[in-house]
């Protein structure tokens, strides 16, 4: 499935919470960390390395796939999948704004109780 | 991928004033900048008003989950959709919750505070970001001024 027709609304619709949960399992981790700045990859060289068959890798580059933070382009007859940092962008944007008001808040705290 | 905050400060004061800063709901509220109702009791609701100038019409709403003396002060937290004023209007027992945990451990010059603020996986979050995004920029603003007033006031 290309990705390339979705819209900038589509992507907004995109919650948080399934990124975290598409993400939340060692083996797509490790994926994402193989597909990030690197060339597209196929199904093939990123089963490389995992102890792990095609059809389990494919279901976790489905999972991926689902949250669109990987899409796949078709080259022939092969399936190439990338990495689309966006969600991944959003979401550690998201974390850092209610992390940053933390920050302020304890720094409150700390002069209220050294004072 | 992290779904959870986690910070640790260290304190050059006392366990138990601490405890206090974070548990007696007048002191919380200083500090927080929040004014509360009345005080905290673990299964209930904790709810009040934020008192930073532009926010006073958004209402704090939390469930106090654990009060363990000196050690572990827990609250589940709502988050809104929006906290502009013009379509502010939550249902609170319908909004998606983070849980907010405050760990003490005493250490040689005082006290360790970690904070972790977890479960953001529960946020349906298209909305989420589209409200910090609209609100980022007064709030840091008005966060900036405090540090500055704290500052100059120590």
């Amino acid at each position: 499935m290309s990705r390339g027709t979705r819209s900038g609304a589509a992507a907004k619709r995109q919650t948080h919470a399934s990124v975290f949960a598409a993400l939340g399992d060692e083996t797509r981790l490790s994926l994402v960390a193989q597909l990030s700045g690197a060339q597209p990859r196929s199904i093939a060289q990123l089963t490389q390395g995992f102890g792990l068959t095609r059809q389990a890798i494919t279901k976790h580059l489905r999972v991926l796939e689902r949250v669109e933070i990987v899409h796949s382009v078709r080259t022939g007859r092969e399936s190439l999948f990338e990495l689309d940092p966006e969600p991944i962008e959003d979401l550690k944007k998201y974390l850092e704004l209610v992390s940053q008001q933390w920050d302020r808040a304890l720094s409150r705290l700390k002069a209220f109780v050294e004072g | 991928m992290e779904n959870r905050i986690e910070k640790g400060i260290e304190l050059k004061a006392p366990i138990s004033r601490v405890w206090r800063a974070l548990t007696d709901y007048r002191e919380f509220g200083e500090w927080f900048r929040v004014k509360l109702n009345g005080p905290f009791v673990v299964g209930q609701i904790s709810s009040g008003f934020i008192t930073h100038p532009g926010y006073e019409h958004v209402k704090w709403e939390v469930v106090v989950q654990k009060m363990e003396t000196e050690r572990l002060f827990s609250f589940t937290w709502a988050h809104p959709k929006s906290l502009d004023k013009a379509d502010y209007s939550p249902d609170y027992s319908k909004e998606p919750t983070t849980l907010v945990e405050f760990r003490l451990e005493k250490i040689a010059i005082g006290t360790l505070l970690v904070l972790t603020e977890s479960g953001f996986d529960n946020i349906p979050s298209d909305r989420r970001l589209e409200a910090f995004r609209r609100n980022d920029g007064g709030w840091t603003a008005q966060m900036k001024n405090i540090e500055g007033y704290v500052a100059r006031n120590p």
